[in-house]
């Protein structure tokens, strides 16, 4: 058992960095703030690596099977014996991978920003958020509690909401954080329906007494909770979706997509941790926490999962290869990779070789956090040295930036899948779970991998190659050595993520799946992913009007999809036409007319009196004598003539 | 000759109360308005004397009061021209119809 102290420190660390840097941090710490940002995430980081060997290798495997370890449990509300909201790590398999995923990305973020941040005058504010943002990261996932997670979930929001408007004298960026708070605080609702309604039939919030309640087939509260039953579907099964809706949102799945490509806003390191790498997975990683009762108890909440995920994989996938703009490509990519997440824990079960989807799933997740980070500090390397998003600017800058021209075609071909890059590997596992238990997502997954390699590409080639630079005099190199080293650091880590052995360590009953690896089966999707890489050298390698002249054939498709599907348009045409017009207007009439018509009658009845009274207190002492004389006269008539 | 009887002091007393009243409610004069209060006063004064001499003639009682009221209202008139002094000193002038700040 480890010493719960030091595991502790890792979120904390952050929060120091945090409360230091947002107190004191624009008065004292005006240029240092990074470096002190930095090296605490560098302390955070280097103790989450030795968390995660002392489990994986020393004390975590008992039997050949890895177990969840709990160094840390604080009781912290208790509503009634038995439910109560405890403070806990927790120590799993998952639990661990994040913790090293989200401090090594995080602190590959703080040491970028040095240098992308330079000179900018909110310097300290920016790194305290970010050590908020870690901070809760974090917390979220060694989380104990269903509601120890819902608190810290919220915690990651709001920092995504600061970090979003971080440009908060921009329009634009103030909109996108409102955009991404709302929609998110509106899946939030369905998730904390979602834990009330798990709690209320297993009477209890912690995860671990949960899931064995809710999974063992003979226990009273799982027979109780498939009984209940609204609109045909058993309270399990509402529980598990609602949970799931939080996590959609948070995770940017169809329907409830259409915050993360503006929150693009964002300076870019921050998407690159916040909208790429770590938050947004924190759907995955709910999901994945309560897998096990998905699984075996709510086979049709983990069906939505899956069917939800591989819908928003490719719709995702389509709307990437037409957006102009890098960083929503690349907010669209990761919606689709987030997509395969889901989709392979959707085809997943539990145990031995049916749980191989869980562990694709999570391999997924490990690796994309790889090259979707060094994607987007890529991106954000090419949009300091151009100053623009837009990639009709950009071409020909391979001669410019060579070590982003390198570090991003190495991230490219790691998530196109081509082997022997991160991706392929993760991307096998997912593909091979889904060919295993449902074809229907299979064939959607194929042809998404195809449509990523291309858009990818497309991207690749609009950047670096295409037409000739036009930069006149290049005013500054590729940005200094802290912005480079996360760029090579990362890229190593998305060229040789995929020969972990990630099946030994993360797997959904804690035993060692080994992954078997299919040479025929590779076959189909590396070939469609190549075909897609040709396709974009053949349309973007050099400046011509193929590319446009397809769009112009397939001009509905092409405008549909360069328009988002017109879902934003949609949700306001909802909101605005819809739920306005016939529930807002009416309560706004009937507030305003008689709530307040109540209050505002009492008032001017007040008033109107008053009006009339007040010129009995003139100030005049005489008038005030007389009042009483008349007052005396009146008692003493009534005394004389009235109660002899 | 006719001896003066209770009725006649209590008529006297209850003139000089209207008077002290009339006074209060026309001055406007501070100074006048203080006096007319002791005209009332006195108006009350003069009630107790007659009342304990015709209808109590072998107690103090009335007479024990009386003195009370009139040391009670040399204090009173001490405050009150104290007053009138700040009235004045404030406002230039010990005219009522001026002091009338705490209207509405």
């Amino acid at each position: 058992m480890p010493n719960a102290t030091y595991i502790l420190l890792i979120p904390l660390l952050p929060l120091a960095g945090f409360l230091l840097l947002g107190l004191f941090g624009r008065k004292y710490f005006k240029n240092t703030s990074g470096l002190i940002a930095t090296c605490l995430l560098l302390i955070s980081a280097a103790l989450a690596l030795y968390t995660a060997y002392g489990y994986f290798f020393e004390y975590g495997k008992v039997d050949g099977i890895y177990k969840q370890l709990i160094p840390l449990q604080i009781h912290w509300l208790e509503f009634s014996p038995g439910v109560s909201i405890n403070m806990g790590i927790v120590l799993d398999p998952i639990s661990v991978m994040m913790l090293v995923v989200v401090t090594f990305v995080s602190l590959m973020v703080h040491i970028y920003s040095l240098g992308y941040m330079k000179g900018d005058e909110r310097f300290p504010t920016y790194y305290a958020f970010l050590g908020l943002f870690t901070f809760s990261m974090l917390g979220l996932v060694v989380s104990s509690n269903i509601f120890q997670i819902y608190i810290f979930w919220e915690l990651v929001g709001v920092s995504s909401f600061l970090l979003i408007g971080y440009y908060y004298d921009k329009p634009s960026a103030v909109a996108a954080c409102k955009k991404a708070f709302i929609v998110t605080r509106f899946a939030d609702v369905g998730f904390l329906i979602g834990i009330l309604i798990l709690s209320f039939y297993t009477g209890t919030l912690d995860f671990n007494t949960l899931i064995q309640k809710l999974t063992n087939a003979g226990s009273p509260e799982l027979q109780h909770a498939m009984a209940a039953s609204f609109l045909g579907v058993s309270a399990l099964t509402w529980g598990l979706v609602l949970v799931f809706i939080g996590g959609a949102g948070k995770s940017a799945m169809f329907p409830l997509h259409i915050w993360l490509p503006d929150a693009m806003e964002g300076p870019t390191p921050v998407s690159a941790l916040i909208h790429a790498a770590t938050m947004v997975v924190a759907g995955v990683f709910l999901v994945a926490r309560l897998f096990p009762v998905f699984a075996i108890s709510a086979p049709q909440a983990l069906n939505l999962v899956g069917y939800v995920g591989a819908f928003s994989a490719f719709i995702a996938a389509i709307i990437a290869c037409t957006q102009t703009d890098i960083k929503r490509v690349l907010a669209f990519s990761t919606m689709s990779q987030i997509g395969f997440m889901m989709f392979a824990l959707g085809v997943s079960g539990t145990g031995g070789e049916n749980g191989l989807g869980y562990t694709a799933s999570m391999f997924h997740l490990f690796t994309h956090a790889m090259f979707k980070a060094l994607l987007f500090l890529g991106a954000g390397a090419v949009i300091h040295f151009i100053h623009s998003n837009d990639m009709k600017d950009m071409g020909g800058l391979r001669k410019y930036l060579p070590i982003t021209h390198i570090s991003f075609l190495i991230a490219c071909l790691a998530i196109a899948g081509v082997p022997p890059f991160a991706g392929f590997f993760s991307k096998e596992e997912i593909l091979l779970a889904a060919y295993q238990h449902n074809m229907a997502i299979y064939y959607v997954a194929l042809v998404t991998s195809g449509l990523t390699a291309f858009y990818m590409f497309r991207l690749y080639f609009s950047i670096f190659w295409n037409k000739e630079a036009n930069i006149h005099e290049p005013h500054h190199g590729e940005g200094g050595f802290a912005m480079m080293l996360p760029l090579v650091l990362l890229a190593v880590g998305a060229a040789g993520a995929g020969f972990i052995p990630f099946g030994n360590f993360v797997s959904s009953d804690g035993a060692a799946l080994e992954s078997e690896f299919h040479l025929q089966f590779s076959i189909a999707p590396v070939a469609l992913g190549l075909i897609g890489i040709f396709t974009a050298m053949w349309l973007y390698k050099k400046q011509n009007d193929k590319p446009d002249r397809i769009a112009a054939a397939l001009s509905g498709l092409y405008k549909a999809a360069y328009h988002k599907f017109y879902i934003d348009e949609l949700y306001i045409f909802v909101t605005k036409k819809i739920i306005f017009n016939l529930i807002g207007r009416p309560a706004a009439w009937f507030d305003k007319n008689v709530v307040d018509g109540m209050v505002n009658l009492t008032g001017n009845t007040t008033t109107a009196i008053s009006e009339r009274i007040k010129g009995l207190q003139s100030g005049k002492v005489q008038q005030y004598a007389m009042y009483f004389m008349a007052g005396v006269i009146g008692i003493a008539v009534l005394f004389i003539y009235i109660w002899k | 000759m006719i001896m003066p009887g209770l009725y006649h002091i209590l008529f006297i007393s209850a003139a000089l109360f209207f008077i002290g009243v009339y006074g209060f409610f026309t001055r406007r004069n501070l100074i006048t308005m203080l006096m007319s209060i002791e005209l009332i006063l006195n108006s009350v004064n003069l009630n107790f004397i007659a009342f304990n001499k015709y209808v109590w003639p072998n107690k103090l009682d009335g007479l024990f009061f009386t003195l009370f009221v009139i040391a009670i209202a040399a204090a009173e008139a001490a405050t009150a021209i104290a007053i009138i002094i700040n009235l004045y000193r404030s406002h230039q002038s010990i005219d009522v119809e001026n002091a009338q700040d705490l209207k509405y």
